[in-house]
């Protein structure tokens, strides 16, 4: 690793991660199960997929915020900034959370304390890492507020979470997960309690913030639209894998997975009146019993044999683009149009 | 709240078709009390005179943002929520005048599909129960008449017959909200408040209850109030859209119009704001600064003046309060600045305005 340019090292590397939740009896639910990518230094990463699809277990477990009955599995690996944090002891993680990689949640409310006001929470996260006194960790709090512009800070930092409205809540989140200028932002979900006109706010402060910082994002989220609109790269998760690697333009243009074109096709989108949306079939598989074969294969319009039984690996299309489909080993089978015979569903 | 809105919701009717469900300047505030005694100090203005048109067959979407208030006009149209005042007729029924067994003969017409697909179906109660619950109640069916009834019921949802006999708490989202569906639809309604129906699903199994909405109301002439949030939806689904405000529509017209030519600013900045999933698109987006106020104190004069980005904006916007005026045929926008509008320039000037309206020509969403 040290003869690779800085530039060109990845600042999070995850290899094979597992996490599995035992939850008694013989059923294991694979929540996550052999997932591997990188975020490079100064990139957005979008992470998506359908609730159940594991991407936030991902995100969790990174931080190592996974408790039983769940766990990380042998084997697994998370490199970032060249230190395992599989290895690291309690301490050692501790001192990355919230410093090195910070976390941003869907809800805010039930992500702030409620009895501690928002300066005191934001303060805290200088009083744990750094040797700021009481009034520094205060002031660099409300200078924080103001950079992710919440109005009257100093004002605001002495109210309680509830007190917030949903946007400025989220800024408050913001605000406290940056407070170390981590490495990497993790934002699960960032703007999907929002409206929509505050979610425009939040990912334009995000992209701001970024160039500011020089941080990376994982960006989780189940919409395409801000994914489209804010990452740089996507990884599609289904059933507890990575199904789809692709540059945003690619995966947009050329989706390759039947899953994520499945995906695309199903969602309405401005300008674009039909008469019909175009599903996908059935529902997403139980973690304790992912489908033999392809997971995706009963849900599949392409879908022969092979696919029932043999799992595909993660096929190479192009550059920087992979798909877990076996349609990279035979193209012919892709006969169009595959999700557009939309049944009336009764 | 006054005349001006009055004659408002007409966009665009079917010629000489009488709207199935009509509302007029419809009101609801809930008081806000304080101390033991419930002293009243205030009221949040959930509803402020709200008037659209329902007609048979149709999908009027209700959009906004939450806190606009558009849960509770659906709510207060059923009187699920008692409205504090406004006209409510349907099918020239006064709804607000009817009780006990007229307005529960009424409700047989008028039906709800919640948003919460968890919460909104009795876990103690199977499938078959929970849909026959309605034909019980209104008398449709019973014993055996009832039991085929309940099957064909499920069969139009896409579910099979065999889940009668189970509980809510073994089906997926989507699956759970065709069994609300089905609640719905046993007692043979002509009018569904459907109430963000599909805002908990995920998106290929939100395509599946959007079509299955459709099909039924191809099949059985449904008419739609189809309360949502999520803009992209409504433009597939709806005919007619109604954008609402702190309690108020702010504009209206139909759907093709509305999301072509969006007139009034809140509108433009709520479409601006929508993520398109098109990475390759440059767009003109229009940020709003600040936060919905609360309607427990809403802005005086035009609802969205601390926030509107309208060059024009001055003291007139602080002051009146804009009626929904139709400015283009069919195309309803409560905005004194966009042209034509009936409150003159002098009567503007006398509310501290001191900038002259003029056409402005939407910037398009491209």
């Amino acid at each position: 690793m040290t003869s690779t340019p800085a530039a060109s090292a990845p600042l999070l590397s995850i290899r094979d991660l597992s996490t599995w939740f035992h939850t008694g009896g013989r059923s294991v639910a694979r929540a996550v199960d052999g997932v591997s990518f990188d975020v490079m230094p100064h990139e957005t990463v979008g992470l998506v997929g359908e609730s159940g699809c594991g991407k936030s277990v991902t995100s969790l477990s990174i931080l190592r915020l996974i408790e039983r009955p769940g766990r990380i599995e042998p084997g697994s690996r998370i490199d970032f900034e060249g230190r395992d944090l599989l290895s690291l002891d309690d301490r050692a993680i501790r001192a990355i959370r919230g410093n090195r990689i910070s976390m941003i949640f869907q809800e805010p409310m039930t992500s702030l304390n409620p009895v501690f006001t928002v300066g005191d929470q934001i303060a805290e996260v200088a009083r744990v890492h750094s040797t700021a006194s009481r009034r520094e960790a205060w002031e660099r709090a409300v200078d924080m507020l103001q950079q992710v512009g919440v109005p009257a800070p100093a004002d605001r930092a002495r109210e309680y979470p509830h007190q917030l409205s949903g946007g400025l809540r989220q800024r408050a989140m913001i605000a406290m997960a940056l407070m170390m200028h981590p490495a990497l932002l993790i934002a699960d979900e960032p703007t999907t309690a929002l409206d929509v006109t505050i979610q425009a706010q939040i990912l334009e402060l995000l992209a701001e913030l970024q160039t500011r910082v020089g941080m990376s994002i994982l960006l989780i989220t189940h919409d395409l639209g801000v994914i489209a609109e804010s990452a740089t790269r996507v990884l599609v998760m289904y059933a507890g894998q990575i199904v789809e690697e692709a540059p945003v333009r690619t995966l947009f243009d050329a989706a390759h997975h039947p899953y994520t074109e499945g995906l695309l096709s199903a969602m309405p989108r401005l300008g674009d009146r039909r008469e019909r949306l175009t599903v996908i079939p059935g529902t997403v598989p139980s973690p304790t019993q992912w489908p033999a074969g392809c997971r995706f294969h009963d849900r599949c319009a392409y879908a022969w044999d092979r696919c029932r039984t043999d799992a595909p690996p993660l096929y190479q299309i192009g550059a920087g683009h992979v798909s877990r489909c076996h349609l990279a080993a035979e193209p012919a089978r892709r006969r169009a149009p595959a999700f557009a015979a939309a049944a009336p569903a009764s | 709240m006054t005349a001006p809105n009055a004659a408002s919701a007409r966009s665009a009717p079917p010629n000489g078709i009488a709207p199935l469900l009509a509302v007029r300047d419809l009101v609801k505030h809930f008081p806000i009390t304080r101390g033991v005694f419930r002293r009243r100090v205030g009221a949040v203005r959930a509803v402020d005179g709200v008037s659209l048109d329902v007609f048979p067959g149709e999908t009027l979407a209700l959009v906004g943002e939450s806190g606009c208030g558009k849960t509770t006009t659906g709510r207060a149209i059923l009187r699920l929520i008692e409205p504090s005042a406004g006209e409510i007729r349907f099918d020239g029924a006064d709804v607000r005048a009817l009780g006990g067994d007229a307005l529960r003969r009424l409700r047989r017409q008028m039906q709800i599909i919640f948003q919460d697909p968890f919460s909104s179906l009795n876990p103690r109660m199977t499938v078959g129960a929970i849909v026959r619950e309605g034909l019980t109640i209104h008398k449709l069916a019973e014993g055996e008449a009832a039991d085929a009834r309940v099957r064909e019921l499920l069969d139009e949802v896409g579910l099979r017959a065999d889940v009668a006999s189970r509980y809510p708490h073994e089906f997926s989202g989507g699956q759970r909200q065709r069994i609300g569906i089905a609640r719905a639809l046993a007692v043979e309604p002509r009018f569904i408040v459907c109430d963000e129906p599909v805002s908990a699903l995920d998106v290929s199994v939100q395509a599946q209850v959007i079509n299955l909405l459709e099909d039924l109301q191809r099949e059985h002439g449904l008419a739609y109030l189809f309360i949502a949030h999520d803009l992209s939806v409504v433009e597939h689904i709806a005919d007619r859209v109604a954008v609402m405000y702190l309690g108020h529509i702010v504009e209206l017209a139909d759907a093709d119009e509305l999301y072509r030519r969006p007139i009034m600013p809140y509108t433009q900045a709520l479409l601006s704001a929508v993520p398109v999933p098109d990475p390759t698109r440059q767009r003109h987006r229009i940020i709003l600064s600040g936060d919905v106020p609360s309607p427990a104190n809403p802005p005086s004069g035009c609802p969205f003046h601390p926030r509107c980005p309208h060059p024009r904006k001055d003291d007139a916007c602080t002051r009146l309060v804009p009626p929904l005026e139709e400015k283009e045929p069919g195309h309803l926008v409560a905005c004194i600045k966009q042209t034509p509008t009936t409150v003159s320039w002098p009567e503007q000037q006398s509310a501290g305005g001191t900038m002259q309206p003029e056409r402005i020509i939407p910037d398009a969403l491209g």
